[in-house]
């Protein structure tokens, strides 16, 4: 049978028109629930913030499961930066607070912090700091929330994350949940961090600015990596010369972990 | 036009018997009484209907009862229950006027001033208030008048009398003068000088009375005949304003305290208003019908007098009520006091978003701390100390003004990496295993919460000596540490190596 050309062109373009729609659609579903656009934070490390699409992004939840006793430090670098002038809340749980420790703010002030933003907020468990992190996040004018959570709690489920992502969308507020002792496990999270302290970069015996061996393991809009953060408490970002100089030297005698470079990225929207 | 005080005292003769009888009813019958020991002697302190009768008295000596009455219950005096119990009926009494005060060892003093209308006056409201009390199987007898001393002396000795407001003295004169309770002494220079009643007395010059008696009896007369004025301590903060609602028929269901409540932020709204103040410290008091009281307080960081933003935080803090309210058998009466109030400005629509904002995050901060407590929302406040522990002090969020310029001392030299953890434990915890190359020097390797650790590079000592004049302790040598996995703890070892034999290291806290 013979097609004739006009014909023919009515397919193809019936074809075409199908795949972009398809392409659009695709689009859509990517971003499904996401929330709105604004202006990503840089977290100063190039690499990272290529990958995060220019920085960490405002309004959204981020996870961050700490690997050790000094990476929760990252958690409350990323609550800095979120929080920018606004005002910073901690969300903590007795237990908590007896397990890692109470907050210091002189060290907090030492990591490049402002203790007068800061505002601590202890509950009796996990139930109860969701339900205040919910009314914090409630207020627009709240910079960021630290959500401290142990283990896997029951009422930290795949609801409640969204809960809380949802309450930042609407605010702008930046919730930061750092949790100890806790395995990756399906959440609401825009950003998911796996993170280890590094041996800090020092020529002499004294150490340097605390070094984070930070790996992205979730990206709901980009691709993923593994990092070498260092932390510089003078300009409060992840930017530090001596490191990034250092970072071949580094790769050599390292004992542990690879040298800073992106392990794999994936694409999901691009 | 000057209002007159109007002061309701109640007098509670056998309130230690009392006691004893409403625990165990049968004891009513035979002859009771309370013993009390007094210069090595023992007295008879309180007794019971039965044993007055058998011609028993107070501060009768306990052998001399005994010789009279054959059997006799004695039981020995407990002071502490008898003004617990006395606190007890003080605060039942709260539902008739918030200025209630202890007259120790047995009597309350009720400020009724304006009160009594909504009792039906004051014949039918000191009826009510000893009616209820006896109920409860207390001797009670009272009396109002115009000021403390002359309603306690009515009460004692002509219960039941109500003066005229101003004319305290018509009622006053002719009682006997014990009870002016002038103390011995001066009892026995009046019955010598052959004055038996008040009225007597007051017929004297006071220049005479002053010089026998003392200044203070001519004061205590001049208060008795209501010439001058005594004010009452109250138990309790008065409020600065408040709003109350009573209900003939007590209110159980949730739903009609929370309308109650409303009604009541309303009101006190409106009273705040005309006042123009705002509610630091706001209280609602819920007086059960069987005379139990549940009070909630709530605090606000700045004057607070929306009605629905003060029904919320009542609610959120019954809501999170560890016991929540239980009703009962009702509530016959709800009060709203705000505790402390403050002036406010006058409300002007702030376009500066600093400002707003600063009020929203207040207004959370205070929802958060009725929810989990005051003190569970806290920032910090630096102190001028070197104690690592002590550096800074966590105050209730409330308390503190949003914009604070309290510097804080940073450690570090610029370049320079974190001199002070992030986290500090609770307690320094000991560590473990400790092995030093060199006696005075950084730890190679600790054990701490069952893990070794392998330091990889130290720095230190930063040496901290206690602060002498407060207490004992050792100076600390201060290391930072980082293990060979790259995690960063502040150890000290407690001690100076050549002052104690071994001393123990302890870790204290934990950097990013």
């Amino acid at each position: 049978m013979a097609v004739d050309s006009s014909q023919a062109l009515r397919i193809i373009e019936h074809i075409m028109n199908k795949s972009a729609k398809l392409a659009e659609l695709r689009h859509f579903m990517a971003r499904y629930g996401l929330p709105p656009e604004r202006t990503p934070i840089p977290l100063g490390e190039p690499s990272a913030d290529a990958v995060l699409g220019g920085g960490l992004k405002p309004g959204a939840l981020h996870e961050v499961l700490a690997k050790g006793w000094s990476a929760g430090g990252f958690a409350v670098t990323l609550a800095f930066l979120a929080a920018g002038s606004k005002p910073f809340f901690w969300v903590r749980s007795g237990y908590e607070a007896l397990e890692y420790g109470a907050l210091s703010p002189n060290g907090l002030a030492e990591l490049g912090g402002d203790p007068r933003q800061l505002f601590m907020v202890r509950t009796r468990n996990p139930a109860e700091s969701l339900s205040a992190a919910a009314d914090i996040l409630a207020c627009p004018h709240v910079g960021a929330l630290l959500l401290e959570i142990h283990g896997t709690p029951k009422c930290l489920d795949l609801v409640a994350s969204r809960r809380l992502a949802f309450a930042a969308s609407e605010s702008g507020a930046t919730p930061i949940l750092l949790r100890n002792g806790a395995e990756s496990e399906p959440s609401a999270a825009l950003t998911r961090w796996q993170v280890a302290s590094a041996p800090s970069a020092s020529f002499d015996d004294d150490w340097g600015n605390p070094v984070f061996d930070a790996q992205l393991i979730r990206h709901r809009t980009g691709g993923l990596g593994r990092f070498l953060l260092t932390w510089n408490p003078e300009i409060s970002m992840f930017v530090d010369p001596v490191s990034s100089q250092l970072g071949s030297a580094y790769a050599d005698t390292s004992l542990r972990h690879p040298p800073p470079q992106m392990l794999r990225m994936r694409g999901r929207s691009a | 036009m000057l209002q007159h005080r109007r002061i309701l005292a109640l007098w509670l003769p056998r309130l230690p018997t009392d006691r004893l009888i409403r625990r165990a009813p049968s004891r009513s019958e035979a002859p009771l009484v309370v013993s009390h020991k007094a210069n090595n002697a023992l007295y008879v302190y309180g007794l019971n209907r039965p044993a007055q009768k058998l011609g028993l008295y107070k501060g009768q000596p306990l052998a001399n009862a005994r010789a009279m009455v054959q059997p006799l219950a004695i039981v020995p005096a407990d002071e502490k229950a008898d003004a617990a119990l006395l606190e007890h009926i003080a605060d039942w009494c709260d539902r008739f006027t918030p200025l209630v005060t202890l007259d120790p060892p047995d009597g309350l003093l009720l400020d009724i001033t304006g009160a009594s209308h909504l009792f039906g006056g004051e014949t039918q409201m000191l009826a009510t208030v000893t009616g209820l009390i006896a109920r409860q199987g207390f001797t009670v007898t009272g009396a109002i008048a115009g000021t403390s001393l002359a309603a306690h002396a009515l009460a004692h000795y002509a219960p039941g009398t109500i003066t005229l407001p101003g004319r305290d003295a018509e009622m006053i004169t002719p009682l006997s003068i014990t009870a002016l309770d002038p103390g011995d002494k001066a009892l026995r220079a009046l019955r010598h000088a052959g004055l038996k009643t008040i009225g007597m007395v007051a017929q004297r010059r006071q220049s005479e009375l002053a010089e026998r008696l003392g200044k203070n009896f001519i004061a205590r007369l001049k208060v008795l005949l209501g010439a001058e004025e005594q004010p009452l301590q109250p138990r309790r903060p008065l409020p600065d304003l408040m709003a109350e609602q009573r209900f003939a028929e007590p209110i159980v269901s949730e739903d009609s305290i929370a309308a109650s409540l409303l009604s009541l932020a309303q009101s006190l709204s409106g009273i705040m208003e005309r006042e123009g103040k705002g509610a630091r410290l706001l209280e609602a008091a819920f007086f059960r019908a069987d005379g139990k009281i549940e009070r909630i307080a709530i605090r606000s960081g700045a004057p607070l007098r929306d009605p629905k933003i003060m029904l919320r935080l009542l609610r959120q803090r019954l809501d999170a009520l560890a016991d929540p309210l239980d009703p009962g058998f009702g509530f016959d009466l709800i009060r709203l006091e705000a505790l402390l109030a403050e002036e406010t400005n006058p409300v002007t629509v702030s376009f500066d978003s600093n400002e707003n904002a600063r009020r929203q995050i207040a207004f959370m901060v205070d929802r958060l701390a009725a929810r989990f407590g005051d003190a569970q929302v806290q920032r910090f406040v630096p102190q001028a100390t070197h104690i690592p522990e002590a550096g800074a002090v966590a105050v209730p969020a409330q308390d503190r003004e949003f914009t604070s310029d309290a510097a804080w001392v940073l450690r570090r030299q610029a370049g320079d990496p974190p001199r002070r953890p992030l986290r500090l434990l609770e307690k320094p915890e000991e560590v473990s295993a400790v092995v030093a190359s060199v006696p005075d020097g950084p730890p190679n390797r600790f054990r701490w919460r069952q893990c070794r650790h392998e330091v990889a590079r130290a720095e230190g000592p930063e040496r901290i000596a206690m602060e002498w004049w407060k207490k004992e302790g050792l100076t600390r040598d201060y290391f930072r540490v980082e293990t060979k996995d790259g995690q960063r703890f502040w150890l000290y070892r407690d001690g100076l190596f050549h002052q104690i034999g071994a001393p123990r290291w302890y870790l204290q806290g934990i950097f990013a």
